[in-house]
């Protein structure tokens, strides 16, 4: 009996919670770690991330303005739909970074779990970073932590799933909204990542996620005006890009998360360095008295 | 209204002894520039000249970063925090004990009236180094993880507003950290700054643990770009702040930046209006208006507009310009030429593009840098003098409808250092506050300052906080 023919999948953008292709009309072929075929990926354009931005600032009021608790409890339904996922994380971390299955099956546990207590930091990281300041006057005066904004991540070249999580888990958790930029050489995780996101209950907007070339699209991203903060992490060994980048993010001052030298090692416990470089402090004061 | 006239209160300036000149402050003693180049510091009201000013080159710029360096590496890295601690507290005590002293300096050196360098410049610089003295032995409780450690040499450059202030933000929790610094107060106030280095030698802290290096902006971008730098503080214009975020990129130095701002003060019409007037007052014409989080935008609900604005022109009638070291005095001189020709023409900008201009009748002494209080009204959103700090004591006025337009028009800027908020109603506070995109909201007041409180913007106003447990973050690193 003849194999049965397999239903290939067109991968594409995820920006504002829909699936479009670039509106270049790009994409670009990514194999595995071997150089075999896998797949055509979109080829995000600078007008892509353009209009990811928009998406992106279109969700900024309603995730920002969510409760706590809420975000908290849509970020955890992104795991459990993650976990049903299991098996295709797996395949498509073993085919783009070269491992054994039951090395990838252990990454995407760990970048399953790294998301669970990522967003259990939701309801709990104001309590950690803000502070009642006790001032010498007669003045109630708080200082609590807020979301800067949109931030563009440029995601891990090598880390295609853990790292990716490690990188966007942090902004979102915050109340922050993201523009990504998947792993250029190993996108695919990232776009079953949006597929995931896409089904689970975070609003459409609040993660985008775009495929092709750092070259591309990421000085777009690190120059625009209506961008509040940049994650390097993606440019991790190319110190002149890297270097070229924080320039243009210096034009509106975002906020910058430098490359590190080269990729570091994401199975490592996170601290709260990452959620802490997206939020705002604000302090408020009012008057006591009768 | 009776005005009443007050007779002449002079503080005697006989507490101070100004030099003729001065020398940088290098490695714990102080020594001439290497090319001998010096500047004249001059005092704002009067235009009289002060000292001759050492202008630092990058020769003594470098001297200076490396005393800070060998400072750091043999002497006040080695310390325990405890020790690090008690010269911070000895500091503090020596900066009350010459309280005056300084106060009266201060307000030669700069313009600003004697009875705000006296009860909140002054009193404020003491609060600070007393408030991170304590820190400096309970690093661990910081938030930086168990074993924090600090950067290393501190590079900061501050502004010409609060000098002294300045400097004890900047130095007291970069001290307590653990870093040691290069310090360089503004071209046009360097007295107080130079005054602390000999507070410092009374304190016998360490040769190299504190540098200043007077100068102008070349002076600070060769401290900022010295390769001997781990981090940047800057306090100052949002221009000068991109600059540095770009000599800084590619490099392994870290960065706070507290730089400008547009601030919005709301009055609604359920708010006390005398007590907003008296905020809106103290929100823009404290200190000249020379403040980044100055309330320059009044944003007055149309329904008590006219009731506002009758109100405040009242009120300023009564504001005293002139002396600084008169003890009446509310309103001293403007910093510097400099200054004032960029406030006059933004003043003429605001008459051009149609605002209404409007000022107290109030006598200007002849000699010196001055700016009467003034209010523009029918400003709107795209005039110049609603868009760009003037920093300087002009007050543009807008009106809103509704608590979303106020919050649209308040956010409407690249700016969000502070905001002001007056109104009655508390859960109208907390959602405006919770609005606003500003790092400080001071609602029903302004302009209050604290060392335990973290001050510093959103957006184009900078980043890191400085005050209180999140300041002394910035000076420290997680890793070992």
């Amino acid at each position: 009996m003849a194999e049965r023919l397999a239903v290939k999948k067109t991968y594409k953008l995820y920006v504002g919670g829909r699936f479009p292709r670039s509106e270049s009309g790009r994409s670009y072929e990514v194999t595995d770690a071997k150089g075999r075929f896998l797949a055509n990926a979109a080829r995000a354009s600078r007008k892509d991330a353009r209009d990811a931005v928009v998406a992106a600032r279109k969700a900024v009021p309603g995730w920002s303005g969510a409760t706590a608790y809420n975000r908290g409890q849509v970020l955890y339904r992104v795991a459990e739909v993650m976990e049903g996922r299991h098996s295709q994380f797996a395949d498509e971390v073993a085919a783009g970074e070269g491992l054994s299955r039951s090395k990838a099956t252990a990454i995407v546990d760990e970048a399953i779990d790294r998301w669970v207590w990522y967003a259990g930091w939701a309801d709990k990281i104001a309590q950690v970073v803000g502070s009642s300041n006790p001032v010498a006057g007669p003045y109630f005066d708080f200082s609590v932590p807020e979301p800067t904004g949109v931030v563009a991540v440029l995601a891990p070249q090598q880390s295609s799933l853990l790292g990716l999580v490690s990188v966007l888990a942090p902004v979102v958790v915050g109340g922050n909204v993201a523009v990504v930029l998947a792993s250029a050489e190993r996108p695919l995780p990232a776009i079953t990542l949006s597929e995931v996101l896409a089904t689970s209950d975070v609003p459409g907007g609040v993660v985008n996620i775009l495929t092709g070339r750092l070259a591309d699209t990421a000085p777009t991203l690190a120059a625009h005006m209506d961008v509040n903060a940049i994650d390097l992490a993606g440019a991790a060994g190319d110190a002149e890009h890297a270097r070229e980048l924080e320039l243009a993010a210096a034009d509106n001052l975002k906020r910058v998360v430098r490359a590190p030298v080269a990729e570091p090692d994401w199975t490592a416990e996170p601290g709260l360095d990452r959620i802490a470089a997206y939020l705002e402090t604000k302090t408020v004061w009012h008057p006591v008295g009768i | 209204m009776t005005k009443f006239e007050y007779a002449p209160a002079p503080e005697s300036r006989a507490i101070v002894d100004i030099k003729s000149s001065y020398g940088l402050f290098v490695n714990g003693e102080f020594v001439d520039p290497v090319d001998g180049s010096m500047f004249k510091s001059v005092n704002p009201a009067t235009e009289e000249v002060l000292a001759e000013i050492s202008s630092a080159g990058a020769d003594d710029v470098d001297k200076a970063v490396q005393a800070a360096r060998r400072a750091y590496e043999r002497t006040w890295s080695k310390l325990s925090g405890r020790d690090r601690g008690k010269y911070l507290f000895r500091i503090a005590r020596i900066i009350q004990e010459r309280a005056r002293e300084l106060a009266v300096l201060e307000s030669i050196d700069n313009g600003k009236p004697i009875r705000e360098s006296r009860d909140v410049d002054i009193p404020l610089v003491a609060a600070h180094f007393f408030y991170y003295a304590g820190w400096a032995d309970k690093l661990a409780w910081a938030g930086a993880g168990p074993d924090p450690r600090p950067h290393g040499v501190a590079a900061q450059v501050i502004p010409w507003n609060f000098p002294l202030l300045m400097l004890s933000w900047k130095i007291a929790p970069a001290l307590a950290a653990g870093n040691t610094v290069v310090l360089k107060p503004a071209e046009t106030t360097p007295l107080t700054a130079l005054l602390f280095a000999e507070i410092c030698q009374q304190a016998d802290l360490p040769p190299g643990v504190v540098n200043i290096v007077t100068g102008a902006g070349d002076t600070g971008r060769a401290l900022v770009e010295h390769p001997g730098v781990d981090k940047v503080a800057f306090t100052g214009s949002t221009e000068v702040g991109k600059q540095i975020a770009r000599s800084v990129a590619g490099t392994a130095k870290k960065a706070t930046l507290e730089l400008g701002g547009k601030a919005a003060n709301i009055v609604f019409d359920d708010a006390p209006i005398d007590q907003a007037v008296e905020g809106v007052v103290n929100g823009i014409f404290f200190n000249q208006g020379h403040v980044c989080c100055a309330g320059s935008r009044l944003l007055v609900q149309e329904s008590v507009y006219d009731d506002v604005l009758a109100r405040l022109k009242r009120r300023l009638g009564t504001l005293r310009v002139g002396d600084p070291l008169d003890k009446n005095t509310d309103i001293g001189a403007i910093n510097s030429a400099e200054q004032l020709t960029r406030i006059r023409e933004l003043s003429e900008v605001g008459e051009a593009e149609g605002a209404e201009r409007w000022s107290p009748e109030c006598e200007l002494p002849e000699r010196g840098f001055w700016f009467p209080p003034t209010v523009f009204t029918g400003v709107s959103q795209a005039h110049r003098i609603a868009r760009e700090e003037i920093f300087g004591p002009v007050l543009s006025v807008l009106t809103f409808r509704t608590p979303a337009e106020a919050v649209e028009k308040a956010n409407n800027t690249p700016f969000g250092l502070s905001a002001g908020v007056w109104t009655d109603k508390g859960s109208r506070i907390l959602w405006m506050a919770q609005q606003l995109r500003a790092g400080v909201v001071w609602a029903n007041t302004f302009n209050r300052f604290d060392p335990t409180s973290p001050f510093g913007g959103y957006k184009e106003s900078g980043y890191g906080r400085e005050g209180g447990r999140h300041g002394l973050l910035a000076y420290l690193k997680s890793e070992g």
